[in-house]
């Protein structure tokens, strides 16, 4: 574990090991008071954590739009058991967990945003250590104390569960794409965070995917802070046999099945 | 003005907080102020905005904001506005982003003529076209119906992101809402004959001013030079067409909203090479599953980069306009 740290950081300053003794952000790059508690509470008072500039989070300098910040997190860390993303000023801190299975370790996915924030993935890798890795992002702030559109406009209850998405194979010309395919799926859903008066939490919690062969791809818990009327970007080294099973189910059990090619 | 005053309000913030772990895109170099040669002298200490009035023609004068992005350096003062007299009184276009900013504005359209204003006119729904309305309470202000409509719904909202934005320069700022609906077609004030055009796509609703004996031309939100287009309310393929049918109207002398006086179709032409590139690639990313955070990161045309409010004003872009583009490119899924 040691020599592994010592080797990562002699080959370019990849990790560096969190907790130096006296130190309140537990060696926090962001220095955030909040990050020894995120760490307790969703890792694990025992959790080993180290700062990871392989896990690399990706979002806008400032949030435009406080309901939809943009976020990507990635890896090309080997051995990826799940991915956490966590988000220290908000009111929910817990945005998402991926267990990648046979996908590759990423997601794209948009949040709501309360206020300027670090947005941090932390990775658990086979060895069980928690690879963190971040970005921050300003806000003008609002996003999880506001009703989302179709919550407003009661359009919700028209397109509860409907799900959109397309398998894109190749071509994808993205910026350090590596991926042979890529699932982008849209789910409709108001994603009520609960801290809107009068309305309570009501949110997708789970969602699994499957292939042909019905093996199953990725399974990802999701919460509160997620933006209404998700969209999911997951990306595959080789094209899963389709077409794609998307499973799924809310908070008050309204179940979601759809395929998408 | 300074380095720092072109910077978008945000992002320095944002740098200095994240340090190394921050992959932001690198700065520009200061970009285009080519032909601001008469920019306001902000004064921060006195909030004085150093609105200058610049004779465009008889009669006709631009109050040049500074082509930037809002931030408390510039007063949030990235407008330009005008006024123009008529023999029976002054017609103001548009009151800027403050209550303060509409007082000295009022300040100086008196020192500038000796006519009393007689009417104000808003070109769109955006606050920087009329927060500063409270100091011409005492005249008409004319907005079109569905002008009038959007700034009831935004106003509470322009009042907040405003005084974030820009501090104390907003002190005592209310949105005071317009008082009559305007159309398109002929409008006369005194000796002077107006032509109102009425299009859509950067706002559902336009206008665009015509002085019929100068050729001054107000173009409002529709034309941009050498500045990043804002899009909160845009719709770029209606945008486009209406540039079209603003290029037949043989432009003379422009006052876009943002950005450089110029004649002819410069502003018009950057304006439309912008939106067809972002219209042509965000058609073509969300085709090709592309994510938001690498469509942020995408390589623009050099030049766009060189134009102020680049990158903050692209990543708003993104955010307003790429969902759109995105949903039409994931079909529905089928039940199975």
């Amino acid at each position: 574990m040691l020599r592994r740290q010592l080797l990562a950081g002699m080959a370019g300053l990849l990790a560096w090991p969190a907790g130096a003794a006296g130190d309140p952000f537990d060696g926090d790059p962001f220095k955030s008071f909040q990050w020894p508690e995120l760490k307790k509470e969703f890792l694990g008072a025992k959790a080993r954590t180290v700062f990871d500039a392989r896990v690399k989070v990706q979002g806008p300098a400032f949030a435009e739009d406080p309901m939809n910040v943009p976020i990507t997190v990635s890896t090309d860390l080997p051995g990826v058991q799940r991915i956490v993303v966590l988000v220290d000023r908000n009111p929910i801190r817990k945005v998402l967990e991926l267990q990648p299975l046979a996908a590759q370790p990423a997601v794209s996915f948009r949040f709501k945003l309360e206020q300027a924030s670090p947005v941090r993935a932390v990775v658990q890798t086979a060895d069980g250590l928690w690879h963190v890795g971040g970005t921050l992002v300003d806000s003008a702030g609002g996003g999880c104390t506001v009703a989302g559109a179709t919550r407003a406009d009661g359009s919700w209850t028209q397109t509860l569960g409907q799900v959109s998405g397309r398998v894109f194979s190749n071509g994808n010309s993205a910026p350090g794409g590596d991926a042979a395919a890529r699932l982008r799926v849209r789910i409709m859903h108001p994603m009520d965070t609960g801290l809107v008066g009068g309305i309570p939490a009501f949110y997708v919690s789970r969602l699994s995917v499957r292939d042909a062969g019905n093996r199953e791809l990725l399974r990802i818990h999701t919460f509160e802070p997620v933006s209404e009327n998700p969209v999911f970007s997951f990306d595959f080294a080789k094209a899963p046999p389709g077409p794609l099973r998307i499973t799924g189910v809310d908070n008050n059990g309204n179940r979601i099945e759809s395929q998408v090619e | 003005m300074t380095r720092r005053g072109l910077l978008p309000a945000a992002l320095p913030a944002a740098l200095a907080l994240a340090g190394l772990l921050l992959a932001a895109p690198a700065q520009p170099p200061a970009s285009a102020q080519s032909a601001a040669a008469i920019g306001p002298q902000v004064n921060v200490a006195r909030l004085d905005y150093g609105l200058r009035a610049r004779a465009l023609a008889d009669g006709v004068w631009v109050v040049e904001g500074t082509n930037a992005d809002f931030s408390p350096a510039n007063g949030c003062n990235i407008i330009n506005t005008g006024f123009i007299a008529t023999g029976a009184g002054v017609l103001v276009i548009n009151t800027g982003p403050s209550r303060l900013y509409g007082e000295q504005l009022r300040a100086l359209v008196e020192r500038t003529t000796r006519e009393p204003v007689v009417q104000v006119l808003h070109l769109n729904l955006h606050p920087d076209y009329f927060l500063g309305n409270q100091a011409f309470a005492d005249v008409p202000i004319t907005a079109t119906a569905d002008t009038r409509a959007g700034m009831q719904r935004e106003a509470a909202s322009y009042e907040t992101n405003l005084y974030r934005l820009c501090g104390d320069w907003m002190k005592g700022t209310e949105a005071r809402l317009p008082t009559q609906t305007i159309g398109p077609g002929p409008l006369r004030i005194g000796q002077r004959e107006f032509e109102l055009r009425e299009f859509r796509g950067h706002t559902a609703s336009d206008l665009v001013l015509i002085d019929k004996a100068s050729g001054v031309v107000f173009a409002g939100g529709l034309v941009f030079s050498d500045r990043v287009p804002t899009t909160p309310h845009a719709e770029p393929k209606a945008w486009l067409k209406a540039l079209d049918g603003l290029a037949a109207l043989k432009l003379a002398t422009v006052v876009p909203s943002h950005g450089p006086v110029h004649t002819g179709q410069r502003g018009l032409q950057q304006t439309r090479e912008f939106l067809q590139w972002l219209d042509t690639s965000f058609t073509r990313w969300a085709a090709q599953g592309w994510e938001m955070n690498e469509v942020l990161r995408a390589a623009p045309p050099e030049a766009f980069t060189r134009w102020a409010a680049w990158p903050a004003e692209y990543t708003r872009n993104v955010a307003h306009l790429y969902p759109g583009y995105e949903r039409a490119a994931l079909q529905r899924g089928r039940q199975p």
